[in-house]
């Protein structure tokens, strides 16, 4: 096999110390945890900073109880979040109100200033929970998380195919790349794109095909329209006290600040 | 002697009026293993697809004690095991552990037995120490062989193979011909790798243009040039039919 096993390792997505407790949780729990810590950074008023605050302490314990090193996580939301925050960036130029500071031709207001900062610490703790999620849960355990909490069979399905076939694919794209330069092919502008077209058309075909026989192989098995679970995932008390523990932290934070 | 495979004029065509089997008549014993040779095109795939109901034909088709038909199906795939040729149309689940998995548990058995099953059909193929990782993981050689476990854990009374030979280098195919020696069940086997017919299979039938034009002990077969040329087969240059032995016996029939 190609050049994938030398990446495997990065491929289960998982990081810091795998035998934690944060890594033994069941995939619902930490599901539901990190989505509404995002959930709850993401509709607080801009100025409630106490929530972001409590919203961060959370990750951070997260992320310390997984021993998650701060530069793997940074590795994964470097992909995101830069342009995020460079979005938040044009907001001080643009929303006026407050006092304002002139930089050369331009002028940056205060309630610009406010608005950015809240923004770019909600896009940093909606970014930072779901990089938490992905280096302590793999992709799979992931998926059946969603299955157990009733997302749409359909959609689980689709997912964990994609998951599984992705790199079967890539590897095939590959390869026709290949082929396609060492006839020669080298385009200098569009109308020279004919032949990725057509590269296209045949791997959509060539899908289509290896779709058919992938669930020839699983009728072949007795696959009757439903996935068979080797393990359920069950509830531990664990589970239960990290989802209230985050739960009654960041909605408390959130309710009394709203209050005061 | 129980019949595994009996066919009885057994007719196929594609949509658009190819014929890809004429009317096939074929009797496989237990415990006999038969290897289905033939070029491209001559239609072993798409017999090999009617074993297990995949595809149904006009004709009569009886597998593992039962008549191919709608109302077997569920029945016939647990007693079928069908080892396709791509490792990775076989191998759909996220870990080996699942995918040996999916078969077991699609036949209804409690979890405990399926984990047990799971380990002795990995454990069979010599691919216990991979349980836990990503088909993608794994090399050619060792995706064919979880697939073979995959197949095994259902413990099929026919157990078919489509070209389990295709793409492996030499060692990743000794490997694997060494765990096929120790499988013991009937195996029909699809190939046009003839020496491998030859070490694994004491029968050889010749599909040529979806009919069956040969049908005799393996070494028998394959010592006629004449035959193999007419049908586009030939053996490796310098190949000695004579030198091959091989090291396991099928099973007495029961």
């Amino acid at each position: 096999m190609s050049g994938l096993c030398n990446h495997s390792l990065e491929l289960t997505g998982l990081a810091g110390d795998r035998a934690s407790a944060v890594h033994r949780l069941d995939p619902r729990a930490k599901i539901i945890g990190l989505l509404s810590v995002t959930i709850v950074a993401v509709s607080a008023p801009l100025e409630l900073w106490p929530v972001y605050v409590a919203c961060a302490a959370v990750l951070v314990a997260v992320a310390a109880g997984a021993r998650v090193r701060p530069r793997d996580l940074w590795r994964r939301v470097r992909v995101v979040l830069p342009f995020v925050l460079v979005l938040g960036a044009l907001v001080p130029f643009v929303r006026k109100g407050g006092a304002s500071y002139d930089i050369g031709p331009l002028a940056v207001h205060e309630a610009g200033l406010a608005v950015c900062a809240a923004v770019s610490a909600k896009a940093i703790i909606g970014t930072l929970s779901a990089a938490l999620l992905g280096t302590t849960t793999t992709f799979p355990q992931v998926l059946r998380g969603f299955e157990a909490m009733h997302v749409p069979r359909l959609f689980v399905l689709i997912a964990a195919f994609m998951y599984r076939y992705l790199f079967v694919i890539v590897e095939e794209v590959g390869r026709m790349r290949a082929a396609l330069v060492s006839r020669g092919y080298r385009p200098r502008h569009a109308l020279q794109g004919g032949p990725m077209g057509r590269m296209a058309t045949a791997m959509f075909l060539r899908t289509y095909s290896r779709g058919e026989r992938v669930y020839h192989a699983m009728l072949a098995r007795g696959y009757n329209g439903t996935m068979p679970q080797l393990v359920p995932l069950t509830l531990r008390r664990a589970d239960i006290l990290f989802v209230t523990g985050v739960l009654a932290l960041i909605l408390s934070v959130r309710i009394v600040g709203a209050a005061a | 002697m129980t019949c595994v495979v009996h066919a009885r004029g057994l007719r196929y065509s594609y949509p658009g009026h190819h014929e890809a089997l004429r009317g096939i008549d074929l009797r496989i014993v237990h415990g006999e293993r038969v290897a289905v040779l033939g070029p491209n095109g001559a239609g072993k795939t798409t017999f090999m697809m009617h074993l297990n109901g995949l595809m149904m034909g006009d004709g009569e088709l009886e597998v593992a004690g039962l008549t191919v038909a709608k109302g077997t199906l569920a029945q016939l795939r647990a007693r079928v095991g069908v080892v396709f040729q791509d490792p990775d149309d076989q191998l759909f689940m996220p870990t080996v552990r699942e995918d040996v998995a999916f078969g077991p548990l699609n036949m209804g058995l409690d979890r405990d037995a399926v984990h047990e099953r799971v380990e002795d059909a990995l454990g069979k193929v010599r691919m216990l120490h991979v349980i836990d990782r990503a088909p993608y993981q794994l090399s050619m050689g060792e995706r064919r062989r979880v697939a073979i476990a995959t197949v095994l854990a259902m413990d099929p009374s026919l157990l078919v193979l489509d070209e389990p030979s295709a793409n492996l280098d030499p060692r990743a195919r000794r490997e694997l011909l060494e765990v096929l020696e120790t499988i013991q069940r009937t195996m029909l086997v699809t190939t046009h790798d003839l020496p491998l017919a030859a070490e694994l299979c004491e029968r050889a039938v010749i599909l040529a243009a979806g009919r069956i034009v040969g049908d005799g002990p393996c070494h028998e077969i394959l010592a006629d040039p004449e035959l193999l040329a007419a049908h586009d087969l030939e053996l490796p240059a310098g190949f000695d039919l004579a030198a091959i032995e091989r090291r396991s016996r099928p099973r007495a029939a029961v």
